[in-house]
C-alpha cells in the first residue's frame, strides 16, 4: 500500500491470502468499505479517495485483519481561493489600512498547505494598482493595502495559479482638509457661504457632512448646524456689528470673520 | 506565558482535568508563532483553543454515535459537511469509529488581519477503533499534525477546516 497518494488519485494494495475480504478506510474526512478479493491486487478507483488527511486502513476475511494507513495529500493545482478583504469602505489615502487574506484550494477542497505564490492587488480607476505578492503558509497568505488618494470603487484582486478572486472596496472622502467661508451682508443679516469643502486630497466631502457656524456676539453665542449640499454650506444669520463668526466640520476649523457692518 | 496562562485559567475552568483524569488527552500548547499584522489577546487564544479541543469530543462522540447533529455546535463550512458525509458512509456501510485523543500540542498560526479565522496546528496522538456490525476490528494508534482553521459564530470558535497534513 502507497504511503500517500494525492487526492483523488487510483492506488493498489497487494493481499495475500485467498476467498473475499472487505477493505476499510476509515478517517475523519471520508470512509470507505469495498468488497475485494484477497491474493491479488486490491485497486482503489480513480476519484474515490479525495479528502486530505490520515486514513486508518483495515483488511479482513473470516480468519484475519491486516491493517495499515495511507496519508491523502492534496492535489498540486489551486482550483478555488476564499478571499476576505475588510473593510468594504473606507477613506481615501489611509496607509495600510486594506487587508486581504486568502486561503487556497483544490478542486476537493483541500486547503493546499505547500507554500504558493499568491498575488494581490488592489486597482483604482486613474491610478497605477498596488500589487503585492505573499507566500502561503499551510494555505494562508495575507496583505495590507494603501487606499487610493481619489475617491472611487477600487477592485482588490486575489490570485493563485488561474484562479483569482475579486472584492469591491469603496473609497470616500477624508475629513475636510480645511473650510474657508464668505460672508456678505443680505438684508438684516448676514448670508455665510463655504468655498466648496474638500478632503486634503482634494476630493469633495460628501453632502450630508455637517458643517457648523458659530456667531459671537457680547455674551450670546448663537450656533447653526448645516448639511453641506452640492459641496457647499450656507445659512441666514442674524448680522449684528462686532460680532466674531467662525466655522467648523468635525476637528477641523475654518476662517474666523468679524462683522464690521 | 499563554500555556502557564492557559493552565492557570484552566483551574478555574476544569481544564486541568483532561490532563488529570486517565482518559482524557494530555495538552500542550505552545507559544503562538504568528504570521500577520493582528495582535492575538490571551483571551481570544484561550477560546480557540478550548473550543478546539472542544471539537474533538463533539467529533467522537459524532462518530462513534454515526449522529451528525452532534457536529452543530462546534463545526461549520466544510468540516462540517466533510464529518457528516463520513458518517452518512458509514452508517451505509454499518460501521462505526471510536475517535479517542491521548495528546495535543497546540500551537496557533495565523490570525487573519481582519479578525475572522484563526489556524492552528494540532501534534495529535489518538487511536481509532473500528467496529462492524457491533464487532471491533481493531485499534490503530495514530500520530499526525492537523491544520484547523477557525472562525468566529455568535458565542463560540467553531472548526471551518479540519484536515491532517502528511508528515
Amino acid at each position: 500500500m502507497p504511503k500517500s497518494i494525492e487526492a483523488g488519485s487510483p492506488f493498489s494494495i497487494q493481499s495475500g491470502g485467498s476467498g473475499k475480504g472487505t477493505l476499510y478506510i476509515a478517517g475523519p474526512g471520508q470512509f470507505i468499505k469495498q468488497d475485494v478479493q484477497l491474493g491479488s491486487s486490491i485497486e482503489v478507483a480513480s476519484g474515490s479517495l479525495y479528502n486530505a488527511g490520515h486514513y486508518s486502513v483495515w483488511l479482513s476475511s473470516d480468519s484475519s485483519t491486516k491493517t495499515g494507513s495511507i496519508d491523502v495529500v492534496p492535489a498540486q493545482k489551486p482550483a478555488d481561493i476564499t478571499f476576505i478583504a475588510k473593510p468594504s469602505r473606507l477613506p481615501v489615502a489611509m496607509h495600510n489600512a486594506i487587508t486581504g487574506s486568502a486561503y487556497v484550494f483544490d478542486s476537493y477542497g483541500n486547503l493546499i498547505t505547500k507554500p504558493m505564490q499568491v498575488s494581490f492587488q488592489l486597482s483604482n480607476a486613474g491610478s497605477a494598482p498596488q500589487t503585492r505578492t505573499a507566500e502561503t503558509h499551510n494555505g494562508a497568505a495575507w496583505t495590507q493595502m494603501d487606499s487610493a488618494t481619489r475617491e472611487g470603487k477600487a477592485q482588490f484582486v486575489a490570485r493563485v495559479g488561474d484562479v483569482s478572486s475579486t472584492r469591491i472596496v469603496g473609497q470616500v472622502p477624508g475629513d475636510p482638509c480645511n473650510i474657508k467661508m464668505n460672508a456678505k451682508a443680505a438684508g438684516n443679516k448676514i448670508q455665510l457661504v463655504t468655498d466648496p469643502v474638500r478632503d486634503c486630497s482634494g476630493n469633495a466631502i460628501s453632502d450630508g457632512t455637517i458643517v457648523t457656524f458659530t456667531e459671537t456676539y457680547g455674551a450670546e453665542k448663537t450656533t447653526v448646524d448645516v448639511p453641506l449640499k452640492k459641496g457647499v454650506a450656507s445659512v441666514e444669520i442674524p448680522a449684528h456689528r462686532g460680532a466674531t463668526i467662525s466655522v467648523a466640520s468635525g476637528v477641523v476649523l475654518g476662517n474666523q470673520i468679524r462683522w464690521a457692518q | 506565558m499563554l500555556r502557564q496562562m492557559l493552565l492557570l485559567s484552566a483551574v478555574a475552568t476544569g481544564l486541568p482535568a483532561f490532563a488529570l483524569a486517565a482518559d482524557e488527552p494530555t495538552v500542550h500548547v505552545q507559544e503562538p508563532h504568528l504570521q500577520g499584522p493582528r495582535e492575538l489577546q490571551e483571551t481570544t487564544a484561550k477560546a480557540v483553543v478550548q473550543n478546539y479541543l472542544d471539537s474533538w469530543q463533539s467529533m467522537s462522540k459524532a462518530l462513534d454515535q454515526n449522529s451528525p447533529e452532534l457536529l452543530d455546535r462546534d463545526f461549520v463550512g466544510s468540516a462540517k459537511e466533510k464529518l457528516a458525509a463520513t458518517i452518512k458512509e458509514q452508517k451505509i456501510a454499518g460501521v462505526r469509529t471510536v475517535y479517542h485523543d491521548r495528546s495535543h500540542n497546540v500551537q496557533i498560526l495565523f490570525y487573519s488581519p481582519e479578525g475572522l479565522s484563526i489556524q492552528l496546528a494540532d501534534d495529535v496522538e489518538y487511536d481509532v477503533q473500528l467496529s462492524s456490525g457491533g464487532k471491533s476490528l481493531g485499534t490503530q494508534q495514530v500520530t499526525t499534525r492537523y491544520i484547523v482553521v477557525l472562525t468566529p459564530s455568535e458565542v463560540r470558535w467553531r472548526v471551518r477546516i479540519f484536515q491532517a497534513k502528511a508528515q
